[in-house]
C-alpha cells in the first residue's frame, strides 16, 4: 500500500477565500487511522474553516479531499457523516430536557413500528458508555449531568454511528482538571480502536499529553506538521505567533507585606459560600484557586453585589459595606470582569463606544442628556491606551475578536477608575498574543495602585500573576499560599480537599 | 455600505413608497395634501402610543394593556369632566397621572414579582377594560365643554392638533433614545439583560420607567381620542394594542428586544395609515381590507426579516474568518 492509502483523510492544496480574507491558503493536511492529531493556531488562523470543510458546512474554492482513497472536491454535511466524520463543537448539540439515551439517538430513534423502543436505545447507550468506560445512566436527563459528562454523551452520540474520524473543537475548555483526565481516557480508548482524532486546543500542555502529531496554522496557512515527541512548546508557540513569544508573566515587585488592608471579609456566608474570611491588601493581586464550582465566581458575585450575603461582614476601606447591586458596587469602586465574556461582559449588539461608556453614562450626562463629545473623548482615550484594534469606536462589539472584546470589557471598567477589579478567568478562550497584552495591562493596573482579585483555572496564570493565592473548595477556603509557597501540587491538593 | 445593503436596510421604507405610488395610480383622490393630513390625523393616536410601546419592546418586553388603558382613560376623562364637572386641565393631568401610574404598577409587578410582561400586561388589559365598562355603565358619556374639542378637532394652520402632538411625542421619543443615558439603557437591557446589569445599569428601575412611559403615552392618546370623538366609550381602544405592536414590528423594532429605530417606527405607523386609508379610497370592502392588511403585514415583515437574516448570515461567515485576527 502506498503512502496515500495509509491516510484515512487527506486535504491537498485546499483554498478558501472570503471577501477580504484568504481563510485557507494552499492547506494540505493528513490524518492517519488511530492517531491523535492536534491542530493549533491563534484565533482566526483558519482552524474553524478547516473543520467546516471537513464537516461539509463550507465548500473549498480549490483542492482535493481524499477520504479512505476516495477523492472529493467538496463535502456536504450528509456525505461527511456517511464517510464517518463526526465533529464535537465547543457548544454541545444536546437537548437538556431529554435523557442521555434520547440525546444519543436524537433524530434516529430505534423503533418498533411506530413506537420508540426505549429499552433498545437504553441498552445500546449502555453498550456505548461501556465501550468508553464511563458511568452514565442512560435515563438521566442531560440537564442533570455535569459539563464533563455532557461531553461524554456528545462523544457517545458521535460514536453511535460508524465514526472513523472524530474532530474535537476545544474539548477541554469547559472541563475541570479531573474531567479533562477522564476525557483523555476516552480519547485514548477511541484511538486504540482505530478512530482518527483531530484535537483542537489552546492549551499546549494538553497537546503534549495527548497528541501524536501536531499541525500549526497561521493566517490561513498550515505551516508545519510535526511529531509531537520531536518538538517543544517554544517551537510551536513561535510558529503560531510568527515571532518569539513565551508565555511570560510580568516581573513582580516585592511586597513588604504591611500594605494596608483594603477589603476584608469576615465570616461571610451566602450564595453557596460558607464562612469565608480573608483580607485583601492595597496594590496586590490576590489569586483565587480551586476547581470549577468551588465557589470562586460565587465569591465575586457577592463582592460585586449580584447576590446578597446572608451572614458576616464585608469591610471596605475601614467601613462595613452591603453590596446590594452592581450599580452600587461600581459606585464604591469595585469592578468585575466576568467569566463569560460574551454573555456577561460585552453587550455584543452594541458599539464599542456604548460598551465602554455604559457604567459611566449617568456621570457623563447633564440633566439626563449624554455629553457626546466627552463620551467620545473618553472612549477614544481608552481605545488607544488599551490598543483595541478597530477601525472606529462605532464598530459593533460582536465583530471583534475575543481578545479585543476582553479589552473592551477592561476599558469599560478602567474608564470608571475603580479601586478593586475582580477578574474572573481573564484569558479564557483568548489566544497567546492577546493573553500577553492582558497580563501586561493587569501589571500596569497594579503599578497604578489598583487592587486585583483574579480567579483562574489556568495553573500557570494563577502562579505567574498572583501575589498570594487563596484556594477554595466546595464553598470554603481550604488554604492560603504566599508567593514563596506557590506550587502546582500544593494548590491542587487544597482544591480537592474535602 | 453598498447599494444593496442600503436597499436592504431601508426595505420597509421602500415598501411604503411603493404602496403610496400604487394607491396614487389607482385613485386620484389619494395623493392630495388634504388626504395626507387625514392620514396623519388618523394615525396620530397610534403614533403617540407607539413611542411607549417601542420603548417597552426595546427592553425585550411587550405592553398589551395600552388598548384598554386608552378606553379606560377615555371613560374616566369623560367621567371627570362631564359627571364630576372638573375643569379641563386638572382632569387631563389627572388622567395622565392615572395612566402613568398603571404603567408604573405593571413595571413593578414585572420587575419585582418577576411576572412575564406578556402576562402582567394581559392581566391589566382585562382589568382596565372591565373597569372602563363599570365606570361608564356600558354607555357613552358625552356633553363636554366646547373648549375641550380643540385638542382633538382643532387645527394650527392646516395641521390638525393631534398630528402636532404626535410629532412632538415622536421627537421627544427620538431624543430620549439617542441622547439620554436611560434611552441607551433600553437597548442594553433588551440586548442582554445580564450584561446590562453587570455594567451597573439599574435594570428594574429602567423597566419600570418604560412601562410608565407606555402608560403615559396610552393615556395621552386616550385624552386626544376623547376630544376627537366627543364622547367617552369603553370600547374605543379595543384592538388598539395590536395595531400599535404591528406598526412597531413593521418599523423594524425587534420583538426580542435590543434593536429598533424611531425612524422605522414612524414608517411603520405611516404604513398602517396609508394602507387603511388607501384601501378605503379604492373601495375595498371592510373585511377584504383586513385580509389585505394581514397579507401586507406578512409580506413586508418577511421581506424585512429575510434580508436581515441574509445580512447576518453573511456577516457571520465573514466573521468566522476574521474571528480572532488581532
Amino acid at each position: 500500500m502506498g503512502q496515500q492509502a495509509e491516510n484515512i483523510l487527506e486535504f491537498r492544496n485546499i483554498y478558501k477565500a472570503y471577501p477580504g480574507v484568504q481563510a485557507l491558503n494552499n492547506v494540505s493536511f493528513s490524518l492517519r487511522p488511530g492517531e491523535v492529531h492536534a491542530l493549533v493556531g491563534e484565533n482566526g488562523a483558519g482552524k474553524s474553516t478547516l473543520i467546516k470543510t471537513c464537516s461539509g458546512a463550507i465548500y473549498p474554492d480549490a483542492g482535493t479531499i481524499t477520504i479512505a482513497g476516495e477523492d472529493f472536491a467538496w463535502l456536504t454535511p450528509k456525505l461527511s457523516r456517511q464517510k464517518g466524520i463526526a465533529v464535537i463543537y465547543q457548544e454541545f448539540d444536546l437537548v437538556n430536557e431529554l435523557s442521555a439515551a434520547e440525546n444519543i439517538f436524537l433524530g434516529k430513534a430505534i423503533r418498533k413500528g411506530w413506537i420508540i423502543d426505549r429499552k433498545a436505545m437504553n441498552e445500546r447507550s449502555r453498550e456505548l458508555f461501556r465501550q468508553l468506560d464511563i458511568r452514565i445512566d442512560p435515563d438521566v436527563l442531560v440537564r442533570d449531568l455535569t459539563v464533563g459528562f455532557q461531553q461524554m454523551v456528545e462523544i457517545a452520540k458521535a460514536l453511535s454511528e460508524e465514526t472513523k474520524i472524530l474532530i474535537m473543537d476545544e474539548p477541554s475548555a469547559p472541563l475541570t482538571n479531573q474531567e479533562i483526565e477522564a476525557m483523555f481516557g476516552v480519547v485514548r480508548r477511541l484511538k486504540e480502536s482505530g478512530v482518527a482524532i483531530v484535537y483542537i486546543s489552546h492549551r499546549l500542555d494538553e497537546i503534549f499529553q495527548i497528541s501524536d502529531r501536531v499541525s500549526v496554522m497561521r493566517d490561513g496557512e498550515l505551516l508545519a506538521t510535526m511529531d509531537t515527541a520531536g518538538t517543544d512548546r517554544e517551537q510551536i508557540v513561535k510558529l503560531m505567533v510568527g515571532r518569539e513569544l513565551k508565555e511570560t508573566f510580568p516581573e513582580k515587585a516585592a511586597k513588604t507585606g504591611d500594605e494596608d488592608v483594603l477589603l476584608e471579609l469576615d465570616h461571610v456566608t451566602g450564595n453557596g459560600l460558607k464562612d469565608i474570611s480573608l483580607s485583601i491588601k492595597r496594590g496586590e493581586i490576590l489569586g483565587l484557586g480551586g476547581l470549577i464550582g468551588a465557589g470562586r465566581t460565587e465569591l465575586a458575585q457577592l463582592l460585586f453585589g449580584v447576590e446578597p450575603i446572608k451572614e458576616g461582614r464585608i469591610v471596605y476601606k475601614g467601613q462595613e459595606i452591603h453590596p446590594k447591586s452592581p450599580e452600587k458596587s461600581i459606585r464604591m469602586g469595585i469592578a468585575l470582569v466576568p467569566e463569560d465574556r460574551k454573555q456577561q461582559g460585552v453587550l455584543l449588539h452594541m458599539s464599542i463606544r456604548d460598551n465602554i461608556s455604559m457604567p459611566m453614562l449617568k456621570a457623563l450626562s447633564k440633566i439626563s442628556v449624554i455629553q457626546g463629545r466627552q463620551e467620545n473623548d473618553l472612549v477614544e482615550r481608552f481605545k488607544s491606551s488599551l490598543r483595541i484594534k478597530t477601525p472606529n469606536i462605532h464598530q459593533i462589539a460582536n465583530n471583534l475578536s475575543g481578545g479585543n472584546q476582553q479589552k473592551v470589557v477592561l476599558a469599560k471598567w478602567l474608564a470608571n477608575d475603580p479601586e478593586i477589579i475582580i477578574f474572573d478567568e481573564p484569558t479564557r478562550g483568548i489566544d497567546v498574543g492577546a493573553k500577553q497584552e492582558i497580563y501586561g495591562l493587569m501589571d500596569e493596573l497594579v503599578k497604578a495602585g489598583k487592587t486585583l482579585i483574579m480567579i483562574s483555572s489556568e495553573m500557570e496564570e494563577l502562579i505567574g500573576m498572583s501575589d498570594r493565592i487563596v484556594v477554595l473548595c466546595e464553598g470554603r477556603i481550604t488554604g492560603e499560599l504566599r508567593r514563596e509557597e506557590f506550587d502546582q501540587e500544593a494548590i491542587l491538593k487544597l482544591a480537592s480537599m474535602n | 455600505m453598498s447599494v444593496s445593503d442600503y436597499f436592504k436596510k431601508y426595505a420597509i421604507f421602500l415598501v411604503l413608497i411603493v404602496m403610496i405610488i400604487v394607491f396614487a395610480v389607482l385613485s386620484p383622490l389619494f395623493f392630495t395634501p388634504s388626504n395626507g393630513m387625514m392620514i396623519a390625523r388618523q394615525v396620530s393616536f397610534m403614533g403617540i402610543a407607539s413611542v411607549g410601546m417601542m420603548f417597552v419592546m426595546l427592553t425585550g418586553g411587550i405592553d398589551l394593556s395600552i388598548g384598554s388603558a386608552l378606553s379606560f382613560i377615555n371613560v374616566v376623562g369623560a367621567y371627570f369632566m362631564v359627571k364630576m364637572e372638573m375643569p379641563i386641565l386638572p382632569a387631563c393631568l389627572l388622567c395622565l397621572a392615572i395612566s402613568s401610574g398603571f404603567g408604573f404598577v405593571q413595571g413593578v409587578i414585572i420587575t419585582k414579582l418577576r411576572v412575564p410582561p406578556l402576562i402582567a400586561t394581559l392581566a391589566f388589559m382585562t382589568m382596565l377594560s372591565g373597569l372602563a365598562f363599570i365606570i361608564s355603565g356600558g354607555m357613552p358619556i358625552y356633553g363636554f365643554d366646547k373648549a375641550f374639542n380643540v385638542l382633538g378637532q382643532g387645527y394650527v394652520g392646516p395641521v390638525p392638533i393631534p398630528v402636532l402632538v404626535m410629532v412632538a411625542v415622536l421627537a421627544v421619543g427620538a431624543f430620549i433614545l439617542n441622547k439620554t443615558y436611560f434611552g441607551r439603557y433600553f437597548y442594553a437591557i433588551g440586548g442582554n439583560e445580564e450584561a446590562a446589569m453587570l455594567s451597573g445599569i439599574n435594570v428594574d428601575w429602567t423597566k419600570q420607567l418604560v412601562y410608565t412611559i407606555s402608560g403615559f403615552c396610552a393615556g395621552l392618546a386616550g385624552i386626544i381620542m376623547l376630544s376627537r370623538l366627543n364622547s367617552g366609550q369603553p370600547t374605543t381602544g379595543s384592538g388598539f394594542e395590536f395595531e400599535v405592536i404591528t406598526a412597531c414590528v413593521l418599523g423594524g423594532v425587534s420583538v426580542a428586544g435590543g434593536s429598533g429605530k424611531m425612524f422605522g417606527v414612524v414608517v411603520g405607523v405611516l404604513m398602517m395609515g396609508v394602507l387603511s386609508n388607501g384601501l378605503l379610497i379604492v373601495n375595498v370592502k371592510e373585511y377584504a381590507q383586513q385580509v389585505v392588511m394581514g397579507i401586507v403585514l406578512t409580506v413586508a415583515v418577511s421581506f424585512d426579516c429575510m434580508s436581515k437574516y441574509r445580512m447576518e448570515r453573511k456577516n457571520k461567515e465573514i466573521k468566522a474568518q476574521e474571528g480572532g485576527a488581532l
